[in-house]
């Protein structure tokens, strides 16, 4: 499959040169937009983990990144408000470093997903789409009266936290932090879909009975990809909330969890770099659909209707082929 | 606490959980029949409330307002399943999903177009205003009682429909093996075109009815529409009398949850922090019942193997 590695290069040379071009002819708008598509893509990336990967519908990927986002602007307005967040039994300071942040969110994202995980897989099919769902919207209404943190206005962070050596307020800069991300989660996605784990994931996803026949436990292989799934769409979430400087419910709907299955299924279910396809493609529609008409969103229905009904295998298969690639 | 408002909040709970069985009714014959997950049946909701909001508005007749929900939800459905649905029977559930989450997309935006962004309003019938009398000195709205009537007689019309008709007998076959009954000489498209409409028009009158209680508004359909998930998993999919229980079940627990819960909370807590505390529960409790209800019984209370 040469054709899906040139086709993985273009898209993440084309997601480098755009915002480099903007910074050039100074439009920072263009670089946030990028930014905005890059994050969406590591959301989309963590999903695809379970989707693809996994055959695991979830609904409910909304709630990751939104505790992703929020273990963020915790963590931040504890800093900028100098209260501690926790004073028994060890006091904790809140921190406006990204370099704690993160791993924060990617434990937030985990452990949720490891305890809505473990309960929601051992159902199947719909009622596994609807459980993760009922999750999602579970956690959603937790946030809206959660009035500690803002409740439903949710909670505003005044500068973005901090990363050693870079001005993070400044879009480029701030851009080549989450590009570097990308780069680090793609590779860690092709590393883990390549691995035994990887294999052993695709083939329950194909045949249950078999993978038992050999020893394995499907429902290990899933909890796993499940958890790994959260962890990234967790660290999405972080990114998010730090580009927008703010945080609210919001990010916990069930369209977000909507939009982050379509960025999946526009791009190519089960291949590495097609959320980053179905990221960038479903930000451009946004945004040119959004210039032509006040009711764009008919446009991007039917675009998407279009896909689902004659582009089976998204934005990849259609560019690369149907089949999968196994490297 | 009186009791006389508990047994108004059990009634408001029993309105609320009928006009859910309304939605969930359709969802789950669609699914039970043709194995489809359709997000878009709360635009269905929309359609009926928006038609019965701009026929009432015309004519003043609140009986025309009905006809017109329920034709115009049928109709949608009718084209929706011609045109768009037809062709997802035989894909997986994930190609129904983005592509019914599409047609909420059109749907919501069209109507917009058609409508504005302001909320319309639907009177309830002169006939149906004011309070009705019970029995211990309960005073209830006619017409939240009225929709309880309507919606027990349409759960019966239903029941009877599926068990005793030749459309029922169909329905049910169809359900357990869809190529015998083509091989019968049953013209499945034609059924399942039909099922579709009978499911939209349900969806569409439960629309009209409730708008004549709520705003109608664009995006009325999707918080109903999860509603309406979350019954049919609690209840079992494909299983009416499970729709029933579940719409039930979700209607009182919601209605009750949001009384009682911060009245509990009151006995051991102090009054700001007992109604945060009881409130953020009961805006998650028919979520915690239904994650209860799988956890003990995977497939839903009335779920088959």
């Amino acid at each position: 499959m040469k054709r899906e590695r040139y086709l993985n290069f273009a898209l993440m040379a084309l997601l480098l040169f755009v915002p480099l071009l903007a910074w050039l002819l100074d439009e920072p708008f263009l670089i946030t937009l990028t930014t905005r598509a890059v994050i969406f893509a590591i959301a989309g990336v963590g999903l695809n983990l379970a989707l693809g990967f996994g055959g695991l519908v979830s609904f409910g990927h909304a709630a990751f990144f939104g505790l992703g986002g929020y273990a963020m602007g915790i963590l931040a307005h504890h800093a900028q408000t100098y209260t501690p967040l926790m004073e028994w039994p060890l006091v904790i300071e809140g921190t406006k470093s990204m370099l704690v942040v993160w791993p924060v969110a990617i434990l937030t994202g985990a452990l949720a997903a490891l305890a809505i995980g473990a309960l929601s897989l051992r159902t199947s099919g719909v009622y596994f789409i609807m459980i993760t769902l009922a999750f999602g919207q579970m956690l959603f209404y937790f946030t809206i009266s959660w009035s500690a943190y803002g409740g439903e206005d949710g909670l505003s962070i005044y500068v973005r936290n901090s990363f050693p050596g870079l001005n993070t307020m400044d879009p480029i800069q701030y851009f080549a932090i989450c590009y570097g991300l990308l780069l680090l989660v793609l590779f860690g996605v092709s590393r883990v879909s390549g691995s035994a784990f990887g294999l052993m994931l695709r083939a329950a996803k194909q045949n249950e009975e078999r993978v038992q026949a050999v020893g394995q436990t499907p429902y290990r292989l899933y909890l796993i990809a499940f958890t790994i799934s959260g962890a990234i769409t967790g660290l999405a979430g972080a990114l998010f909330a730090d580009l927008n400087r703010f945080v609210s419910p919001t990010m916990l709907s069930w369209q977000v969890s909507g939009e982050i299955m379509v960025f999946v299924i526009l791009g190519g279910v089960g291949r590495v770099y097609g959320p980053v396809a179905g990221a960038a493609l479903f930000i451009l529609l946004e945004h040119t659909l959004g210039g032509l008409s006040e009711y764009w969103h008919v446009y991007l229905g039917a675009i998407l209707l279009g896909v689902v009904l004659f582009a089976r295998g998204g934005l990849y298969g259609l560019l690369a082929g149907r089949e999968v690639a196994h490297d | 606490m009186s009791w006389i408002l508990l047994v108004e909040q059990t009634l408001n709970g029993l309105q609320f959980g009928v006009m859910l069985f309304l939605m969930a009714a359709g969802l789950t014959l669609i699914f039970g029949v043709m194995g489809l997950i359709n997000l878009a049946h709360g635009s269905l909701y929309m359609v009926g409330a928006f038609a019965a909001a701009a026929v009432a508005g015309a004519t003043g007749s609140f009986g025309l307002a009905l006809a017109a929900s329920l034709t115009a939800a049928a109709l949608a459905g009718v084209v929706i399943e011609t045109t768009v649905i037809r062709r997802l029977y035989d894909r997986d559930h994930l190609d129904q999903v983005l592509a019914t989450f599409a047609l909420i997309l059109i749907f919501s935006e069209g109507t917009r177009w058609l409508f504005g962004s302001f909320p319309l309003f639907l009177d309830r019938p002169e006939f149906l205003a004011g309070t009705v009398s019970l029995p211990f000195g309960i005073e209830y709205s006619k017409y939240r009682l009225s929709l309880i009537g309507v919606g027990l007689a349409v759960a019966a019309g239903l029941f009877w429909m599926i068990a005793k008709t030749r459309i029922g007998i169909q329905i049910r076959a169809g359900e357990n093996d869809r190529e015998m009954i083509g091989a019968l000489g049953v013209d499945i498209s034609k059924l399942y075109t039909l099922v579709f409409a009978l499911g939209a028009a349900l969806a569409g009158l439960a629309g009209a009815l409730i708008g004549a209680i709520q705003s109608v508004q664009v995006g009325m359909g999707e918080p109903v529409l999860i509603l309406a998930f979350v019954v049919i998993v609690i209840g079992g999919i494909g299983s009416i009398q499970g729709a029933l229980v579940g719409a039930i079940l979700v209607g009182v627990t919601d209605t009750l949850g949001s009384f009682l819960l911060p009245k509990v909370f009151s006995l051991f807590l102090a009054p700001a922090a007992a109604t945060s505390v009881g409130s953020s529960l009961a805006s998650m409790a028919i979520y915690i019942l239904m994650a209860g209800v799988l956890l003990v019984r995977p497939k839903g209370l009335f779920g088959g193997a």
